[in-house]
């Protein structure tokens, strides 16, 4: 299984699978692959899915290192970890100085899991950032 | 020291920034080798028992056997007391007397296959956990890898497509505004819609004759008539 694949199985699903959301996508080269699935209406926060040997990643930033009021951090970071178990399906991370929330799928999960992860990662991202927000600068 | 350990010490040493290698590719293949001589060690230990356990039958059959031959003669030599003779049983004793030793000896070859088989089930037991670290240690140093990898392709993707990125509340503020244009066309669009039905029935109702009248100049006329009628 590759990227392209999930993206031409995603693109054949049925509207209502997928919430209603048309999905646009874009094949990121690089030396992982990345699958950039943009949501209808919230194209500026999309949801990146790529493959490991072992898992199917999806993963949409929220802000950089940059973004966060210096005073705020340990709350936030406090807040993040009390978050971590309650939002379904994700959970948050970090990668370099980007903050993230991420799911992990098996890589046996079906187009229709897939897909509802998609949606459901991509509705976390916009809750955290709203309830994040006054942490931001 | 343990790979996760490294993954967190490098972390911790600053070396988080994306496109920068945390693990690199030759402790990656040093892990895969690991891994490699780890089944070869578990195959090696699995052929072992096969062996160890074939001897162990084997030594288990001759103490049967030997086991058996002197309960024989046993009883042999019992009948030969009771018939009287004392020389024949003494002779009897005597192939007793050797089948013995035989019997100890196959005893210890036997015990120590046995333990040499518990020590190479736990072998392989040992081996098969310190393989199934070495994956999992394998599939984070990976996972980590790819995960940067991923995150550089995209970030070289926004910087070569010129694209500014804004920042999340900017996003969210943005990806808002559009939902907000989207219910207010929909609200828009209701309205109009409503008005449309409304005026048809009150069409309809003037039609049949039915609710408030436009007044007309016969019935003002009709109205001032009456008044002055009165």
């Amino acid at each position: 299984m590759d990227v392209k694949t999930i993206a031409k199985r995603l693109a054949d699903l049925d509207i209502d699978t997928r919430d209603g959301y048309d999905f646009d996508y874009q094949i990121i080269p690089g030396e992982e692959e990345v699958l950039q699935i943009s949501l209808s209406d919230r194209e500026e926060i999309p949801v990146y899915l790529t493959l490991t040997d072992t898992q199917i990643l999806c993963i949409s930033y929220l802000w950089d290192e940059e973004e966060i009021k210096p005073s705020s951090k340990n709350e936030m970071m406090e807040m993040m970890l009390d978050m971590n178990i309650p939002m379904p399906l994700s959970s948050f991370s970090r990668i370099g100085d980007r903050y993230a929330v991420f799911g992990a799928l098996s890589l046996n999960s079906s187009i229709e899991d897939i897909a509802h992860e998609i949606v459901t990662l991509s509705d976390n991202a916009l809750d955290s950032i709203e309830v994040m927000s006054d942490f931001l600068n | 020291m343990s790979l996760l350990k490294k993954i967190f010490t490098a972390f911790r040493g600053g070396a988080r920034e994306a496109g920068e290698a945390i693990v690199d590719a030759n402790s990656i293949r040093i892990l895969e080798q690991e891994i490699k001589d780890a089944e070869g060690h578990i195959a090696k230990a699995k052929q072992d028992l096969t062996t160890v356990m074939a001897k162990e039958m084997q030594a288990n059959r001759e103490i049967e056997r030997l086991q058996k031959q002197i309960e024989e003669y046993e009883g042999y030599a019992v009948s030969a007391l009771d018939k009287g003779d004392e020389a024949l049983a003494t002779e009897i004793a005597e192939k007793i007397a050797a089948l013995e030793p035989e019997l100890t000896v196959q005893q210890e070859t036997k015990a120590s296959f046995s333990a040499h088989a518990d020590r190479l089930k736990e072998l392989v037991k040992k081996t098969e956990r310190q393989l199934a670290e070495y994956k999992r240690q394998l599939v984070m140093v990976k996972t980590t890898d790819s995960v940067q990898k991923a995150t550089s392709a995209i970030s070289d993707n926004f910087s070569s497509s010129n694209s500014k990125m804004m920042s999340a509340t900017e996003s969210l503020e943005r990806i808002k505004q559009k939902q907000k244009n989207f219910d207010d066309k929909l609200k828009a669009a209701e309205a109009l819609e409503a008005e449309s039905s409304d005026s048809s029935l009150e069409e309809k109702m003037k039609k049949a004759g039915i609710g408030p009248q436009t007044t007309s100049a016969s019935s003002v006329l009709e109205r001032i008539k009456a008044k002055k009628g009165a």
